[in-house]
Parts: C-alpha cells; structure tokens; sequence
C-alpha cells in the first residue's frame, strides 16, 4: 500500500515561510522534514510525520511552480495561476532575491559566466551553502545582470522596479551588478577580510560619484560603467606628487593641521609622500581596465597596510584623509579641486569603511 | 485585415445579437524557437460563424484591439452555444500551432438582473500544456425585447447551485422538482478517435460537454416557465461518463419563483442561513409575538411523533437491480406515469400515509393535495425559509444497480429517464411510509464501474408548510401571507410527522425537551442542514462511516447481482457506524448526511458523512455497553470492561469537547410525562447474512433497552475497536459537513477553500475486508488530521461543508477527494446563541432582535459593537483578520498597484462571513480535461493533479471576475476522474466545477447603502441597535 497522489490546492495559496525558507536553502524534501520536526512544529500540532511529509510536499511543489514566476517578479502580480496577497507576494521576492553573505563574497566581482557556475560546487563546499541554494542565488545575480545591462537610468531602481525588491536589495544587487561588470578584484587574501557588506557600500560610493549617471542627465547613460571622462581627468592629479614644490607645500600644510591632534603624527609625517604617491598613482592608474580591477586590493596594499602596521587608528585616518583633502585646496598652484573632491570623496568613505580588522 | 465570416446559419430568428472583441493577450508561449517569440492570432467562434483577428507579429503581448465581431443568432444558440475563442501563432509555411483556447459561457449575460457584459483576462488553456497565457475579452449581448415569443429558449430563467434561497432573494412560490437528461455519444469512444490527436480528442469532449449542460439547462428552463416559476435552485448538474454507452449530462434542482428584494434589504447577515428573506418580509412590525405559537388552525404540529426513518430500509426492499431484459425500459418519455404505484419497500410504513387518522387537518389535507399533485414532490434545497419545514421524518434513500451495456437505444435518454423514475417512486413511497409527503434534501448520484452503474438517491421526508406551494398561496389569498398564520414552533421540524398508533416502524418515542407537547424520536438523521431556528446544546461534529467490501471479479448480470446483494450490508453497517459514532460523542441527530456507495472492479467502497448535533429537542442518547456472548470467561470479561472504560471515556470526553451540557431536567411543571431518558440504546450488529433476517434486526432497533454491543467474535472487536479510532479535531478546530458548525454564530471574515485529493494503491492482494477497512478509515482520518495541521494559522477555526468524494478509479486504487472551506470566527465572543433566538421562528422577527447580527458583524470587524459608529470602507479587505485571507472588491482591486487581477473568493458556503451578496451574475459550470504525455516532467501525478486544480481554480477565479464579480458561492468540484498510467508516463484527468457567481460587500458598506436608500428600515435598524 503506498500512497499514490497527494495533493492539497487552497483557493488561496497557502505558504509556509519557514518551508519556503528551507526550500530556498536547497533542503531535501526529507531534510525539510527532518528540520521541521526540530524546529518543533509538531508539538504545537497534534500531527505525525506522514502530515508533515504530505505538507512539505505540497509547499515544494508550489514553490518549484511558482519559481518560473519569481524570475520575472512583476508577472507574480499579474498571474492567474496562485492567489497570493500582494504583501506575500512581496515576501516570496525578496527571500527568492535574498542571498548568503557567505556565498556572494565568493563569487562578487567574477565574470557571471558559465565557467564561474561550474566552480558552484567548490563554493558551496567552502561556504557550507547547498549547491541548489548556490545555483539559484548565482541565476538570480546573472538574471539581474542580463536584464539592467540593457537598461538606462540608475541602476538601484532599475533593479528596484524591474525585481520590485526593497530599497536595501535593490542595493545590494546594484553592488552586486557593478562589481560583475567592472570584474574588481575581491578574491585576494589580503581583501578576504572585508566582508560583502563593506564592499556595496564601496560600489554605492563609485555608483554615486564615480559614474557618468552620477553627475547629472540620469537617464541617459548607465550607472553601471565608471565615467571614462573623470577617469582621464584623474591623471591630471599627478601634479600632486610629481611637483615637488607642491608635493612639500601639501605636507607641510597638512602637519600643521595635524600637530598634537594625534598619537601617531610622526608616523604620519613620515609617510605622508609615500601615502600621497599611493593614493594619486592609484588615480592616475584609473585609465587601465587591469588597475580599476585592482582597485580596493590597491587601497589596501597601498594604503590601508601602512597605516595598519604604524597603529594608526581608525579616527587618525579619518582624522589624516579629512585635512589631506582639505588641504589641496589652498594650494595655489592646484587648478584641479573639483576633480580632487570627486575623487577623494570616494576614496575617503572608501577607506573609512575598509579600515577595520 | 478585417476579420472574415462565414455565417451559416439562417438568421430569419435574430433574437439577439452578440458581441465580442479581443483586445490583447500577455505571458504567452514562446512558439517560435527562432526568435523566441509568438506571432499570434485569435479565431473567434459561435456555432458555426467564425472570425478571425489580424496577426500580431513577434511579441509574447500582442495587443490585438479587434473590432466588434458580432454573431446574429438565435436564442437557442444563445443558451446552448459557448463562445470559443482560439489562440493560434501564425506560420508562414506549414499549419498555424494552436496555442489554446478559452470557452466563455455566455449564458449570465441572457439574464436581465445577471452581468451586462464579460469583460476581463482569461486564461488561455490546452488540455495538454494547461494554462499558456492570458486573453483579454469583452463580450456583450444585444436582446430583443419580445423574447417571450421565442419558446424553444428559456431566457431569464434563474439558475443558482446554492441550496437555499438565494440571499437578496424572496420565494413567492416554490414549485418544485425539476430534472432533466441529455445523451451523447462520448466523443472519446467514436471511431475517429484512433485517427486524432489527444488534444482534438479532449477539445471536442470539453465542447460537447459544454453543449449538452447548455442545452440541459435550456430544457430545464423551460420546464420552469412551463411551472410559472423564474428561477431554479439547488441546481445539481452530473456528468455520467458511461464509457462506450455513452455520455450522460443530468441535472436536478428546485423551480421557484423568486422576487428580488430591494436594495435595501433587512440587515441580517451571514451567519444565519435563510433568515435574509424572512427579514424582509418583515416591512412592518410582526404580529406575531416572540413566543412559539401552537395555532389551532395547525394541528398538523400535533401530528404523529417518530424517531427517525432508519436507513437500511431503503434496502430492505429487494435489491432493484433491473436485471438486463431489454423490456426494463418503462416508458418512452422522461415524463413520469403518475399511476405508478408507489413501491411498498418501506417494511412496516405502508400504512402511515395520509390516511393516518382522525387528526389530519384541512390544511394538511391542501398541502397534500398540493405536494401529491406533483410528481415527484422533492426539493433539491437543504435549508428553507422559516416555517417552511413543517417536520421532519427522517433518511430516505435508494439504490439501484444496472447494467450499462445493456441499455436498448444507448443513444436516447428514455432508458436512463426510467431508471431515475423507478428509483424516485422508490423514494417518494419511503417518504410517504414516514407519514411525509414531501422530500428535502433530495439528491441523485452514480458510480460507474465498467458497465455496470449503482443508481442512488437519498433525501430526507419531510412535511411542508403549504404557503410557499402555489396552491397554498391561494388559500390564504394574501400578498404577504405570512402575517396571516401562526409560526409553528422552533422545535417543531423535530416533531414526528407519522401516526403514534400506527408506526411506519418500532421506534422509542418521547415528549419534546422544549415545548413538551409533541412526540419526538430518540434520534433525528437528516440529509438537510440544521434549520436556522433549531436549537442545539453545545457544538456539533463531523460523524464519518467507513467501509470497504471485497467483492469477487465478475461480469455482468452475476456481478450486478453480486453487488446487489452487498448494497443493502453496506448500507446497514455504515449505519450502525454513524449511530455509534453519535452516541460515543453524545450526540442525538445528524444533518447534511450523504451516504456514497462506490464500486470498484473487486470491490466496494462505502463514505458516509454527517454532522452530529445535540438536538436540545430530543431526549439524551444513552450510553452504549458492551457484552460478551460467553459470559464466564473471565479473560474476555476483562477484555469487555476495559472495552467498556475506554468507550465510557470518549462519551465523558465528548462531552466536554463538544460542550453538551444539556440543561437538567425538571420533571415536574411539564403537563406531559416524559419518559425517563434511556441510559443505554440498543446497537446490532449484523451477522446475518440473509436480507430477510435484515431487515427484521434493522427495525427493532431501539426497541429493546438492553445493551448495545455484542462481542461475539474477532469482528466484533475490531469493529469496536475501529469505533474508537477516530480522532477528534486538535483544540481550536471543529468540523462539519454541513453548511455551518451548529453551535458556532460569530465567524470571522478568514476563508480558505480548498480541494485536497489523495490517491492509495493497495498493492497488497491478499487484503480482508478488516484490513481494507482499517486502511480506508486512515485514509480519510490522515486527510482531516493534515487539513488541521495546514490550517492550523486559521485558528479559531471551523472546517465547513467538508465533502469527501470516493472512487474506485482501477483495480488497486482508491481516491478520495475532499472540498470545504475553513472559516475563522470569534472564539472571545459569546458562543451561544441567545436562546430566545433558537425559539423564535425567522417570520417574526422584531427590531431587538435584528440587533443580534448586526451585533456580530461589528464585533467581527471592529472592536465596536454599534453599528452606528462603524466607519465606512469600500473595500472587503478591510474586514480580514487574516493576512492571507485578504479580498477586495473590484472597484479598489482595479485601481490597484498596476495588478490586474482581482481576488476572487470562494468557498462551497452560500454565503461569505462578514459580506452580504448584493448581486448573482449566473451560474459557473465548468468542465476540463487534461492530459499529459510527459507525467514524470510534470512532478508525477501528484504534480500534474496539482497544476491542474490550480488551473481550474484560476478558471474560475478568471470568469467570475470577467463578469464583474468578486466571489464564487456553493462552490462545488462534482466531479475529479483521473486515469494514469506512470508506465507510459502518460496521465488524463477531467475535472467538473459549479458554483454561484456574486457580487458581495462588507456588511457595513452595504448598511450604509441601505442608510441611504432606505431611511425608514434603518431608522429602526440603528434604533434597535443603539
């Protein structure tokens, strides 16, 4: 005797968050089972496994039926197949879109190609995420990808209106996107200590400033490219360590500023040349594909690193970029403040969220 | 570029003109592999006039904007005929690829008071693929004014699934039973079938279909205007897929005459039944006080008291297995010969018809006259307007075995329309054996098993009050006759309607518990919901009885005969079953039972449902005790006692559960003794296996007070046992069969409708009849206990109208389907109903007592319970409790965030908690087929029955919505036949829908409507409520 068909249909789709949520993690339907019963579901009900089992099944199946619907959000709405409140709609979106830390970390900044699918199973080995899970999170990035890459306007609400995901996805997925097409470099030891959420908020930096979108007419040109203009304009900023005159004048005005401000001044004093060269070669790198792909491992070699082995704090560094900054603009012989403030704006917020352990 | 015709038909009888236009379509298929995309076109078809929309190249959402197509046609098309619109993609080179289609009935557009116009998405469905896509349609219709000259069409003729009176609805008249037949070759089983493709195979099925319930329901309009009536309710249409014999569409229902109420209707809401129009009537102060008037003019109350009508006896008659002589056919005609003399298989009730005495009345007299003067005098309803329910006798039913390849002229309807005759003489002269003269309740059903089919009808005898009966109407000879006479009391449909001295059968009788005047029987079984005005102690219960019979392999006449022979058995042990259930939760009557008898190939499948109540009206049940045929064995004593502990335990549990707490009895200051309620009530098992000795064990019962179970052998025991197995609901569940839980008045606005179908396969060949028992009964306790457990958000919850559905679809398997709807309510909230309510009868309502619903209603949305100070909302919404139960209405849902799609309700209630029906648009009947060649791809059969119900629902969902409509009530899924065959990775499966659908608001919008439109009712409303 086995039990054939089994099916249970509401008028309205009846859904279980937390099935759902093991769906999306790429349980086994007797995984599921087995997490639901130690999650504790059957001592509030008086059922026995076959319900849950029978229930589970029934949840898998909406799921895998609504999937083709979840991959274009907006038909969710206007189907007819599932009756779904609209705030359940919402919740079905935003945990289908929702991903590991974990595993965006891994893949963030790779070419969202086949050959990085094929390395799915490495990555779900390392970051303990299922491989189903992995697939459909790796899908969702490249599906987001495929269809913004075609679009204009600014990228979050693209992203936004097109997935109707929430502003911090949209987000999310903006970073995600930008890092994808400008391939940034994030896999390297020395950068495995940023987590993911230091980086989107580095991409939302270079998205605002740092884009052709982000300095007016955003609807015509896209968020997703770096503004090819500014990039040239940067090289102009060389000035600042090539002039010696310059070069000298910039430390001495900022040392002044930073005498007895902080623990670390003659450190700072020391490298304040070598940190300077660092931070306008950087820009003035920017031109080439290869060195905006080594951009944050710059900041952080260049950088980050010497600060770090000079102890300085985090207040020192905000404390040095702040007057660092400032400080260019009373040069009288440097016409480029404009440039400056747009590149150094980024760098500083840059550094400040990338300067921790 | 403008669309071609080709009409065909003669147009010299125009009574109307229809119109369609397509405007566009969206999510279609991707057709062509190329450039991913559809080149996609629309034929539009009516009879046999077809026009054709332009291509719209290369996109998945064409927007076609057709013109108007317009089809001139006569009236008879209009009602048979549905408007076939077929999506095709156009190829340049070989033939256009069907995409599918969409069948609109445009049969509620021929009603005045029904939709003016389809208009919406509709899925575009392929009995292969399922749902590709959506269409967007508008249709309207053009009439002519003078229909009426136009007789072959029934035109405006009301047709409502729901078995009451429609809300926002009063019946003038009910006139009684109507019925018809159709007959069709199957399409399935025609020669041509070998040469075409499934699809052409199921698209001509679905069509045909789709025809014959048309011209079904244009014949049984007819038969209504013929009767003087507008309407037909408790609509029940059937599909008997009787295989190479052919394709039988039937249907049944009740013809009325309804009378619109005004906008401004009465404010009693949902949760009572039928007590909309009785509110209604009420424009002016009732005479009638609050008190149960015993009128002298209504001796008919005083009538003869009696216990139910037992079951079995239906089958007591012999077998009406019509063996196979072609000369079984009876008449030449549906129409049934009135000298036909009734069938006295009744046993001992013979006698008790209308001669019963002395004590009959003139009016009983009328109203006999009036309901013997039809046919058949059965209503299809299950609730009734207050008063209409006279008494109440008990379950009448029949079943008939036959022989379908023996019918003489498969193609004509004669030979099934006298089966149905027999069987509904049968019926009516076990009605007139309970001293009844009409039947409630009243429904016909078969199953197939090759070629044989079990006839069965069942329904309950009852004695009507004759004012709703056109000659009645006479009599009293007053527009509002319901001033004119006396209200019988609430407790009064419990009252025996047989003689005393001349019982149609032995049966233990006893004073009423509330008005103590009339006799009433010890147990009440009814195939009817619990009429509004009765009264209840506690909280009722789903009762089910299982049973499996294995029966040996055979062919025609010996195994109809065999068959035969096991019906009567069945039907006896599955009501020892039900009575036993009841007693073990102390229950004393059962309403909405259906009794359904499956066959299988080896096998017999038996389901009986009902929903138990405590009848305040009727005495306690007794106890049930246990012997041992061997006294002296001291083993098996021991055995029985703990047996007895075990069973005394469920009924002191039950008790508890279902909070009966019957009030205790003082004797004295009642006039009539009451004889002292029985501690224990006499049980029978059946060992014999001779129908003579039967039926003699059936009607004692009750007759002795001894003890109730023997335990005589192994069988008896686990019989026992099985009794003990049935698991009540989880704390915050309860459920029911019938409309709503008796005992339950506050609902919430939560509904979740579903269909929940599970399929076993008994691989093991060597079963007993034990062993399949025990298997069958988890099967249906294992589909209730995950119904609980999915639902368990809902809670407080009740689970109504749950109806299972059993078959025996192959050799080894066994189906069961189940519907219902759970519905939220108020736990918080004072569950009794005030018992000044359950007295008063519905007629006489007073402005006190309006305030009660209107009570609930606010309570159920807002924590003031006064009306006055309700705020105003548009839209359903508002009124949800649940998250997940949210619905707005059309209006708002439009508008709302770019979604065109408009929750669309159901549920198999015919009404919504919380909402009030302003409006019907017509009747949904639906039929689907679909098959697939890839079942593994689809999930297996699981998940290919899964996508289809969900299709079927978005159908529905769809076509309401496209007529303006916000709900569908008296929802049902009549029929679910799936065929697999996993080896060929190959599955089909047809599904059978109906239901009403409404236009329903919030209670409170509609009182502020009523507010406006009608200041002097809601003067009175606000007043009383304030």
């Amino acid at each position: 005797m086995a039990v054939e068909l089994d099916v249970f249909v509401g008028n309205t789709t009846i859904m279980d968050e937390e099935v759902y949520q093991l769906w999306l993690d790429g349980y086994t339907v007797n995984d599921a089972v087995k997490a639901r019963m130690e999650g504790g579901v059957l001592d509030k009900t008086e059922a026995t496994a076959d319900v849950l089992l029978s229930d589970t099944m029934d949840q898998y199946r909406t799921f895998q039926m609504c999937e083709r619907l979840l991959h274009s959000p907006s038909k969710l709405a206007n189907q007819l197949l599932f009756q779904i409140p609209p705030h359940r709609q919402a919740m079905l979106i935003e945990r289908y879109y929702t991903f590991d830390d974990g595993f965006v970390r891994e893949v963030l900044g790779k070419k969202l190609s086949k050959g990085t699918k094929k390395d799915l199973d490495d990555i779900s080995a390392k970051t303990g995420v299922t491989l189903k899970s992995c697939r459909r999170q790796f899908d969702n990035f490249k599906r987001v990808f495929k269809v913004v890459e075609e679009l204009k306007g600014p990228l979050v609400e693209n992203i936004r209106q097109h997935f109707l995901l929430s502003d911090k996805l949209a987000r999310d997925y903006a970073a995600i996107v930008f890092f994808a097409n400008n391939r940034f470099e994030t896999g390297k030891k020395k950068l495995q200590y940023l987590n993911f959420q230091d980086f989107a908020f580095c991409a939302g930096q270079l998205i605002n400033n740092w884009t052709v979108g982000a300095i007016d007419n955003m609807v015509e040109d896209m968020d997703v490219d770096l503004d090819k203009e500014f990039l040239q304009e940067l090289k102009e900023l060389k000035v600042l360590i090539t002039d010696k005159d310059l070069l000298d004048q910039h430390k001495s005005l900022v040392c002044t500023a930073l005498r007895g401000k902080t623990k670390v001044f003659n450190e700072m004093e020391a490298n304040f040349k070598n940190l300077s060269r660092s931070l306008v070669n950087i820009a003035t790198k920017l031109t080439n594909t290869k060195d905006v792909r080594d951009f944050f491992i710059d900041l952080v070699e260049k950088f980050i690193e010497p600060c770090r082995s000079d102890r300085w704090a985090a207040a020192d560094v905000k404390l040095y970029l702040t007057h660092y900054t400032n400080s260019a603009h009373i040069l009288d012989t440097f016409k480029h403040q404009v440039v400056w403030d747009r590149y150094m704006g980024v760098i500083k917020s840059c550094i400040f969220k990338m300067y921790h352990d | 570029m403008v669309g071609k015709t080709w009409p065909i038909r003669s147009t010299e009888i125009m009574p109307g003109k229809l119109k369609a236009k397509i405007v566009a379509g969206r999510h279609l298929p991707v057709m062509d592999r190329a450039s991913d995309l559809t080149d996609a076109f629309v034929e539009v078809k009516f009879g046999t006039t077809t026009f054709k929309t332009d291509v719209y190249p290369k996109s998945l959402n064409p927007q076609w904007n057709s013109e108007w197509f317009k089809f001139e046609v006569d009236d008879e098309d209009l009602q048979d005929e549905p408007l076939q619109i077929t999506v095709l993609d156009h190829d340049t080179y070989s033939a256009n690829d069907a995409i599918g289609k969409v069948y609109i009935d445009i049969d509620p557009l021929l009603c005045t008071e029904a939709a003016s116009v389809i208009s919406g998405w509709f899925p575009i469905y392929d009995t292969i693929h399922g749902i590709r896509g959506e269409i967007n349609v508008l249709v309207k219709v053009e009439l002519f004014n003078d229909l009426n000259r136009f007789r072959q069409s029934s035109c405006g003729v009301k047709f409502f699934c729901t078995t009451s009176i429609p809300r926002s609805y009063r019946a003038v008249i009910v006139h009684g039973f109507v019925e018809e037949l159709v007959v069709n070759e199957d399409p399935e089983y025609q020669w041509i079938d070998r040469i075409r493709t499934p699809r052409a195979s199921n698209e001509a099925r679905q069509r045909l279909i789709s025809l014959m319930s048309g011209e079904l329901q244009r014949k049984i309009g007819l038969k209504v205007l013929e009767m003087g009536g507008n309407a037909v309710v408790g609509y029940l249409q059937c599909f008997d897929l009787e295989g190479e014999s052919g394709l039988v569409v039937r249907a049944i229902g009740t013809a009325c005459t309804l009378e619109k109420l005004s906008s401004g209707g009465g404010p009693i809401c949902c949760p009572h039944p039928n007590t909309a129009p009785a509110s209604n009537a009420c424009n002016s102060p009732s005479k009638d006080g609050k008190e149960p008037v015993f009128g002298e003019d209504l001796p008919l109350s005083s009538g003869p008291p009696t216990p139910f009508r037992s079951l079995p006896t239906s089958s007591s008659s012999p077998p009406p297995f019509s063996p196979s002589k072609p000369c079984s056919r009876q008449s030449s005609s549906s129409d049934t010969d009135l000298s036909l003399t009734p069938k006295t298989g009744m046993g001992s009730g013979g006698s008790a018809g209308k001669e019963a005495g002395p004590l009959k009345t003139l009016l009983r007299q009328q109203t006999q006259t009036a309901l013997e003067q039809r046919e058949f005098p059965f209503f299809t309803l299950t609730s009734f307007p207050p008063g209409f329910l006279v008494h109440v006798g008990g379950v009448v039913s029949a079943r008939s075995v036959k022989l379908l390849d023996r019918i003489h002229n498969p193609d004509e309807p004669e030979t099934r329309d006298a089966w149905w005759e027999e069987i509904r003489q049968e019926i009516k002269s076990h009605a007139k054996a309970l001293g009844c003269h009409a039947v409630v309740g009243y429904s016909e059903s078969t199953s197939i098993c090759e070629e044989v089919c079990i006839l069965s009808a069942s329904g309950t005898a009852a004695i009507l009050n004759p004012r709703y009966m056109r000659e009645g109407c006479l009599d009293f000879g007053s527009t509002d006759h319901r001033f004119e006479e006396p209200s019988p009391p609430a407790c009064g449909f419990c009252h025996i309607p047989y003689d005393e001295l001349n019982m149609p059968f032995p049966a233990q009788l006893a004073y009423c518990y509330q008005c103590r005047r009339q006799k009433v029987p010890d147990v009440l079984f009814t195939t009817i919901d619990l009429p509004p005005e009765g009264a209840v102690t506690g909280k009722g219960c789903l009762i089910q009885a299982r049973l499996c019979r294995l029966k040996k392999k055979a062919q025609g006449e010996v195994n109809a005969t065999a068959i035969s022979n096991l019906l009567p058995f069945m039907e006896y042990e599955l009501h020892t079953q039900l009575m036993n259930k009841l007693k073990l939760r102390s229950m004393n009557a059962l309403f909405g039972l259906r009794i359904q008898i499956s066959v299988g190939e080896n096998m017999l499948l038996g389901l009986a449902s009902a929903t138990g109540v405590y009848l305040t009206a009727l005495p306690a049940p007794g106890g049930i005790q246990i012997a041992g045929k061997t006294p002296g064995d001291l083993n098996n004593e021991q055995h029985i006692s703990t047996i007895q502990k075990r069973i005394n335990d469920t009924i002191a549990k039950s008790k508890e559960l279902y909070q009966i707490n019957p009030p205790e009895l003082t004797e004295e200051g009642v006039g009539s003794p009451i004889p002292e309620p029985r501690q224990r009530s006499r049980l029978f098992r059946s060992h014999s296996e001779s129908s003579d000795e039967l039926s003699e064990l059936d009607l004692s019962h009750g007759k002795k007070d001894a003890f109730v179970l023997e335990i005589d052998d192994t069988d008896a025991v686990e019989d026992i046992h099985s009794l003990l197995t049935d698991a009540s609901p989880p704390s915050g569940f309860y459920s029911c069969n019938t409309e709503t839980m008796p005992g339950i008045y506050n609902w919430t606005s939560g509904v979740q409708m579903f269909t929940s179908v599970r399929v076993l396969r008994l691989s093991n060949t060597n079963l007993t009849n034990q062993g399949l028992n025990k298997i069958f009964t988890d099967l249906c306790e294992n589909l209730l206990k995950s119904f609980y457990f999915k639902l368990r958000s809902m809670i407080p919850c009740c689970l109504c109208h749950l109806n299972f559905t059993v078959a025996v679809p192959e050799e080894e398997l066994v189906q069961v389907s189940v519907t219902a709807v759970a519905m939220t309510f108020d736990k918080d909230q004072n569950q009794e109903k005030p018992l000044e309510k359950s007295i008063i009868k519905g007629g006489s309502e007073t402005e006190e007592q309006l305030q009660f619903p209107l009570e609930l209603c606010a309570d159920s949305s807002s924590t003031s319970s006064q009306p006055s100070s309700k705020i105003s909302v548009s839209s359903l919404e508002h009124c949800s409790p649940l998250p997940d139960a949210r619905s707005r209405s059309l209006r708002s849902s439009r508008s709302f965030g770019g979604s065109s799609v408009t929750t669309v309700k159901m549920t198999p209630l015919s009404f919504l908690p919380g909402t009030r029906i302003i409006k019907y648009l017509g009747i949904i009947n639906m039929f689907f087929i679909r098959e697939t060649t890839s079942l593994r791809e689809e999930g297996g059969v699981s998940g290919f029955l899964h996508s289809f119900i969900a299709e079927v629902f978005a159908m529905v969902r769809a076509h309401v919505a496209a007529l303006g409509g916000n709900a569908v009530v008296s929802y049902s899924m009549k029929d679910c036949v799936l065929m697999e065959n996993p080896n060929k990775n190959q599955a089909q499966c047809l599904i059978n829908v109906s239901g009403d659908a409404v236009i329903c608001v919030r209670e409170t919008d509609q009182e502020q409507m009523t507010s406006m439109m009608n200041s002097g009712q809601t003067c009175s409303t606000t007043d009383g409520a304030t």
